[in-house]
């Protein structure tokens, strides 16, 4: 890290730190205790809905988790996260590496190309997907005209659709990472590999994967952690049964005033997917992520 | 023939997944043109009046306006407080640096709804007064910071030290040395990360649903609630105009640097 450019031990370093880091301990950090706080409150006796007081009864955490619909939730977000996570990685490492190493001069308009959707507003996008997939939509009609699907069948609102949302939405996320490292890659250590006798596989195997592994560790993190907390493609192109953590989260906060279950809920998730994290780059040996 | 699709198969992939990327896109913009009734699922023939009066549909250009003044203001913000916090990873050497790094990392690593949710459990305690535009860019300039150090940061990085040395050996001071060669230097990575910020901010749904209250709508939050009974043809057509004008903007970024690159290789 240190460059010849004036490594310096003065003042000068925290104050250039102190507003924004300042600006995340009141608003991230704090956020965090209030919800922890506000996790362990209870109902008010003879108060209104929406009115706890501060018991630090941390048996609600037991109470909410053991109940099956909450649960149901958590193992919903973890599963769809995860689907859509290893199915996003087998859409763009190919597509990643196309525009990293074949695309030539086309690779900057490749690139515009992938980024472009985010442009367009993530729910709008979701709701395309819940014409595309639905019922009049290209594809289940299309199905029914060849006589491959019965004549009641669909797609949304299914958890299949929901992932597909998921992979759909995050999928930039994925592809640009993996590209980055990949367009670092040295196409003269391919060739010395083959000219070492190692099929195109070996040669992928033992010399190109290992170099983009960094990208699809950013990738695989940049998708599985906003999947896992969306609740947007659950509720657009789900039902009642493919409810995720982050709907009940939001139902509870939003629509019911039940502030101790909802922050259970997501302190959970949060916990659950730092442990998650950390224990993923401590295996992928990335630990120098930000 | 066999040659040619062993050779290109990995092109024409790329293709079919841009086309799967942009599918969406297309959806969104022709429907732009639909001639809908209450709601905008169904195609039922074309017609220009969402383009002609595209601030027919109630609260709709409200709503991007407040979204453009919380996506400006806060792009604003976490641009100067992000890049300070990378000048201090990249360029001065401190104690608490890997605590520093951690807590960059930490909010790119919570969900949207543990950070929403969080925030709002704050506001909550705080009596909610905040709850609305104060509280929608607050946050946005939280969620905001920590990309923007990352982009930054790598930028600072992949910088030429010797072209620092240089400009002291040629007797500049430190800050003549910082505003005429780092600074510009640096000048790309905090645009780009200008522009990552705004397009976070203009896009959240998850964090401004949970803390903009009942009064204060933004773009996303509009869709979002209106998606229940019905989205009207004009948030299309404001999200069409939305892509080309990022588009442009990407376009004349990428045509600009090409020629930096030429300029200095020349």
């Amino acid at each position: 890290m240190s460059t010849a450019a004036g490594v310096s031990r003065s003042r000068t370093p925290y104050l250039l730190l102190l507003p924004g880091m300042l600006w995340l301990a009141v608003f991230f950090v704090i956020p965090l205790v209030s919800l922890l706080m506000q996790s362990v409150q209870t109902p008010l006796p003879g108060g209104l809905p929406g009115q706890f007081e501060q018991t630090f009864r941390f048996a609600n955490f037991v109470d909410v988790l053991s109940r099956t619909e909450f649960l149901g939730a958590l193992g919903r977000s973890f599963l769809y996260a995860l689907s859509a996570t290893v199915i996003a990685l087998l859409i763009a490492y190919p597509l990643a590496y196309a525009i990293a190493l074949r695309a030539g001069r086309a690779k900057p308009l490749f690139l515009v190309l992938v980024v472009a959707p985010f442009f367009v507003s993530f729910v709008l996008r979701t709701i395309a997907w819940r014409q595309i997939l639905g019922a009049e939509g290209p594809v289940v009609s299309t199905l029914q005209a060849l006589h491959l699907v019965p004549d009641n069948f669909s797609v949304y609102p299914s958890p299949f659709a929901v992932i597909a949302g998921l992979t759909y939405n995050f999928l930039p996320f994925m592809t640009l990472p993996i590209y980055a490292s990949l367009d670092r890659l040295d196409t003269r250590l391919i060739e010395a590999a083959q000219d070492l006798y190692s099929s195109s596989w070996t040669a992928f195997r033992k010399v190109t994967l290992p170099i983009s592994m960094p990208g699809v560790v950013a990738g695989t993190l940049l998708t599985f952690i906003p999947a896992s907390g969306d609740y947007i493609n659950a509720q657009l192109l789900g039902n009642a049964t493919t409810t995720m953590v982050g709907n009940v989260v939001d139902a509870r906060f939003l629509q019911n005033s039940d502030y101790p279950t909802a922050s259970v809920l997501s302190f959970t998730l949060m916990a659950i997917i730092l442990a998650m994290v950390f224990a993923y780059v401590r295996r992928a040996g990335t630990e120098e992520l930000v | 023939m066999a040659g040619w699709w062993s050779r290109n198969i990995l092109r024409v992939y790329a293709v079919l997944a841009l086309c799967y990327l942009l599918l969406p896109v297309a959806y969104t913009l022709a429907f732009s043109f639909n001639d809908a009734g209450r709601s905008n699922l169904i195609w039922k023939g074309f017609t220009l009046r969402a383009w002609k009066g595209i601030c027919d549909a109630p609260d709709v250009c409200s709503a991007v306006g407040n979204s453009l003044l919380v996506g400006l203001l806060a792009t604003a913000v976490a641009t100067v407080l992000g890049t300070m916090i990378a000048f201090a990873l990249g360029r001065h050497d401190f104690r608490g640096r890997s605590a520093t790094n951690l807590l960059i990392f930490l909010p790119m690593a919570t969900p949207e709804v543990v950070l929403g949710s969080s925030l709002l459990a704050l506001f909550v305690n705080m009596g909610g007064g905040l709850l609305g535009f104060p509280a929608v860019l607050l946050a946005h300039v939280m969620f905001c910071i920590s990309f923007v150090v990352v982009t930054v940061k790598a930028r600072i990085a992949s910088l030429d030290p010797r072209l620092e040395e240089a400009a002291r050996d040629l007797y500049a001071d430190e800050r003549q040395t910082f505003m005429k060669v780092t600074l510009p230097l640096v000048a790309p990575g905090i645009a780009a990360a200008a522009l990552l910020a705004f397009s976070l901010s203009f896009d959240d749904v998850i964090i401004t649903n949970f803390n903009s209250g009942s009064n204060f709508t933004t773009f996303p939050k509009f869709i979002w609630t209106s998606s229940l009974r019905g989205i009207p043809p004009q948030a299309n057509v404001i999200a069409s105009l939305m892509f080309a004008a990022a588009l442009a903007v990407v376009v004349v970024g990428q045509i600009n640097a090409s020629r930096r690159a030429k300029g200095l290789v020349a």
